[in-house]
C-alpha cells in the first residue's frame, strides 16, 4: 500500500506553464488521468516519476520526496510514452535485465512471473525487434512490473493496441488495482478510462478541472448539452417531432438541407430518436455530432 | 561500484551499432601505412611522426574516444532506452563509472592495439609500451570527457569535435599556454617519457600531464554523476 501525493504541483517551461498549482493523492486501486493532447498529463507523470523537478510544490511516495531520490524505484514503476526499448534484445532478456538491474534475489522467476502476468511466454525469445506495438508496448509493462511494486504509472498505455490486446491490458491493470497497487495510466479517451477506473483526475490545460468517482463524470458527460446535424427524407416533419420531446431544447432548419438539433442530454436524445424516426416513418441519412471534440467536452466539463 | 547487467547491455549496444564497427577500420589505417612505409623502406624517423602523432594520437585515439564515450550514455539518453536504467534504485555514480568502463575499455583495445603494433613496427617493444600506456590514460581522460558532454548537451560529437579539432590541434600548435589543458599533449609526454623515443617530443610534464589527465577524468565524472541524478524527461508541452 502505498501512497503518491501531489501538493500544489506547478511546472513551467520559460513562461509556458504546463502544470498549473495541481494537488491530489494517488492511493490503492486504479485511477485515470483523462485530458486531451497537451494538457500536461505527460509532464505530470514525469514529475510523479521523478523525472522532472516541479518548479513549485512537492511530489512525495510515502512522504518521501521523489525528485533525485533512486530509492522509490524500488516501490514504483514507470511506463513512459517513449516505446523505446533496446530492440537488439529479446523480451525475456530485457525484462531479465531490468530484473537484474533492480538486484532481485531470482530475477529470473521474476522475469518469467511478469512476462506470464501481461502475456507475452510464448513470443518472450524473440527479438524485441520483430514485435508488434502492442507487444512491445506489453514487455515494458512486464520490465517495469518485475520487481512488483506497489506504485504503477503508465503513459499513454492503451496506443497502439488492437482491441483485444486493449482489454488484456485493461484486464491486467484492473487486476494490479484489485491487488491493492496504485495504479495510474494517462489518456486522451473517455471510454478507455470509464471501462477501466474507478477514480478519475481530469486535467486541462495544465489544471485539475475534475476529479473523483467515474459515475459522476461519465454523467457530467453524457448529459451534457449537445448538438447535432441531422439528413433526413423530410426534415420539417422531423423537426416537428424533435421539438415535442423533452431533451430536445431548440431545431433550426437549414435553407441548404438538414437540421441543426440542440439537445439537453446527449444520452436520451441518442436513444430517442431511431424510434421518433421509426414512429414518423422518416429515413435519417446522417446523424453528425458537431461538437464531439474532446476539447469541448472538458471545457463542459470544467465549467461544471 | 560498476554494475555488470548495465555494462552488458551497454557493450552489445555499442558493438551492435554500425557507426561504431565503421570506426574500427581506422587503428588498422595507422598499422597499415606504418607496415607500408617501412616496406617501401622509408626510415621510422620520417614516418613516425606523422603516422604516430599526426594521424594516431591527434585524430584516430580522440576521434574513436569521441565516439564511443559520447555513445554509451548519448545513445540511450537519445533513443529513450536510458529511462529503462534509470527507473532502477542504483546510485548514480555506479550507472555513469560502468559506462566508463564499457567506453574507456573498447576505445583502449581498438585504439591500443593499433598504436601499439605500429610501435612495434617503428622500433621497440618498449615504443609499443609506451603508446600503450599513453592511450590508455588519453583514452580514460577523453572517455570521461566526451560522456560527461553528452549529458550536457544534445550535440556531444559536435562539441567534441570542435575541441580536438580546434583547440587541441589548432589552437594549442598556436598558442602554447593552451597545451596544458590539451589531453593530446599528456598523450604525446607519456608516450615519449616510457617508450623513451626521439619520435616525437611532450610539452608538457610527466607530472603535470598525469595529475590534469586524473583531474579531468574526476572533475567529468562527478559533473556527469551530478546531470544524471537530476536527468529529466521533456514534457509533450515542452
Amino acid at each position: 500500500m502505498s501512497e503518491l501525493a501531489l501538493s500544489a504541483v506547478s511546472r513551467w517551461y520559460g513562461n509556458v506553464v504546463a502544470v498549473n498549482n495541481v494537488s491530489m493523492t494517488l492511493g490503492p486501486g486504479v485511477t485515470g488521468l483523462l485530458g486531451p493532447n497537451g494538457a500536461g498529463k505527460t509532464t505530470l507523470l514525469h514529475m510523479m516519476a521523478g523525472f522532472l523537478a516541479p518548479s513549485r510544490g512537492t511530489v512525495t511516495l510515502d512522504g518521501e520526496p521523489v525528485w533525485r531520490q533512486p530509492a522509490i524505484y524500488r516501490k514504483l514503476g514507470l511506463v513512459s510514452e517513449r516505446e523505446a526499448v533496446h530492440s537488439f534484445l529479446t523480451g525475456y532478456e530485457f525484462v531479465l535485465a531490468n530484473a537484474q538491474l533492480h538486484r532481485l534475489p531470482d530475477p529470473a522467476a521474476a522475469a518469467r512471473r511478469a512476462i506470464e502476468l501481461v502475456d507475452m511466454t510464448e513470443p518472450q525469445h524473440r527479438r524485441i525487434g520483430t514485435y508488434s506495438k502492442g507487444m512491445r508496448q506489453r514487455i515494458r509493462v512486464a520490465a517495469a512490473l518485475v520487481h512488483d511494486p506497489a506504485v504503477l504509472l503508465l503513459d499513454e498505455p492503451f496506443n497502439g493496441m488492437d482491441p483485444r490486446q486493449r482489454l488484456h491490458m485493461m484486464q491486467v491493470l484492473h487486476q494490479l488495482g484489485e491487488q491493492g497497487r496504485t495504479v495510474l495510466f494517462s489518456s486522451h479517451i473517455l471510454e478507455e478510462v470509464a471501462q477501466l477506473s474507478g477514480t478519475v483526475q481530469v486535467i486541462v490545460a495544465g489544471r485539475l478541472a475534475a476529479s473523483g468517482d467515474y459515475r459522476t463524470i461519465r454523467r457530467l458527460m453524457t448529459h451534457r448539452p449537445h448538438v447535432f446535424t441531422i439528413h433526413s427524407s423530410d426534415d420539417r416533419r422531423l423537426a416537428v417531432a424533435l421539438l415535442a420531446k423533452e431533451p430536445v431544447v431548440g431545431v433550426e432548419l437549414d435553407p441548404a438541407g438538414g437540421l441543426t438539433v440542440r439537445t439537453s442530454d446527449y444520452g436520451t436524445f441518442t436513444r430517442a430518436l431511431p424510434a421518433i424516426a421509426i414512429a414518423e416513418g422518416i429515413r435519417i441519412t446522417r446523424l453528425l455530432p458537431t461538437d464531439e471534440s474532446l476539447e469541448s467536452v472538458f471545457s463542459y466539463l470544467v465549467a461544471s | 561500484m560498476i554494475n555488470a547487467t548495465i555494462v552488458r547491455i551497454t557493450l552489445r549496444g555499442l558493438l551492435g551499432r554500425r557507426r561504431f564497427l565503421l570506426l574500427l577500420p581506422l587503428p588498422a589505417l595507422v598499422v597499415g601505412l606504418a607496415v607500408l612505409a617501412e616496406a617501401l623502406g622509408a626510415d621510422s624517423t620520417d614516418w613516425g611522426f606523422p603516422i604516430l602523432v599526426g594521424l594516431g594520437i591527434s585524430v584516430v585515439l580522440p576521434v574513436i574516444a569521441l565516439v564511443v564515450g559520447a555513445s554509451v550514455l548519448g545513445s540511450e539518453i537519445d533513443d529513450g532506452t536510458l529511462v529503462h536504467i534509470l527507473t532502477k534504485p542504483l546510485p548514480r555514480h555506479e550507472i555513469v563509472l560502468s559506462k566508463l568502463l564499457v567506453a574507456a575499455a573498447v576505445s583502449t583495445v581498438t585504439v591500443g592495439a593499433g598504436m601499439a603494433i605500429t610501435g612495434l613496427v617503428a622500433g621497440s617493444p618498449r615504443l609499443a609500451l609506451g603508446l600503450l600506456a599513453a592511450t590508455a590514460v588519453g583514452v580514460l581522460a577523453y572517455s570521461a570527457l566526451f560522456l560527461a558532454l553528452s549529458l550536457l548537451t544534445r550535440r556531444p560529437v559536435l562539441i567534441g569535435l570542435f575541441y580536438v579539432l580546434a583547440w587541441e590541434s589548432m589552437i594549442g600548435n598556436v598558442v602554447a599556454g593552451t597545451r596544458v589543458l590539451s589531453i593530446q599533449q599528456y598523450v604525446l609526454t607519456i608516450a615519449e617519457r616510457i617508450g623513451g623515443t626521439t619520435l616525437f617530443e611532450g610539452t608538457v610534464s610527466l607530472p603535470v600531464s598525469l595529475i590534469m589527465a586524473a583531474v579531468i577524468t574526476v572533475v567529468a565524472t562527478g559533473l556527469a554523476i551530478d546531470r544524471l541524478r537530476s536527468f529529466s524527461l521533456a514534457g509533450e508541452t515542452s
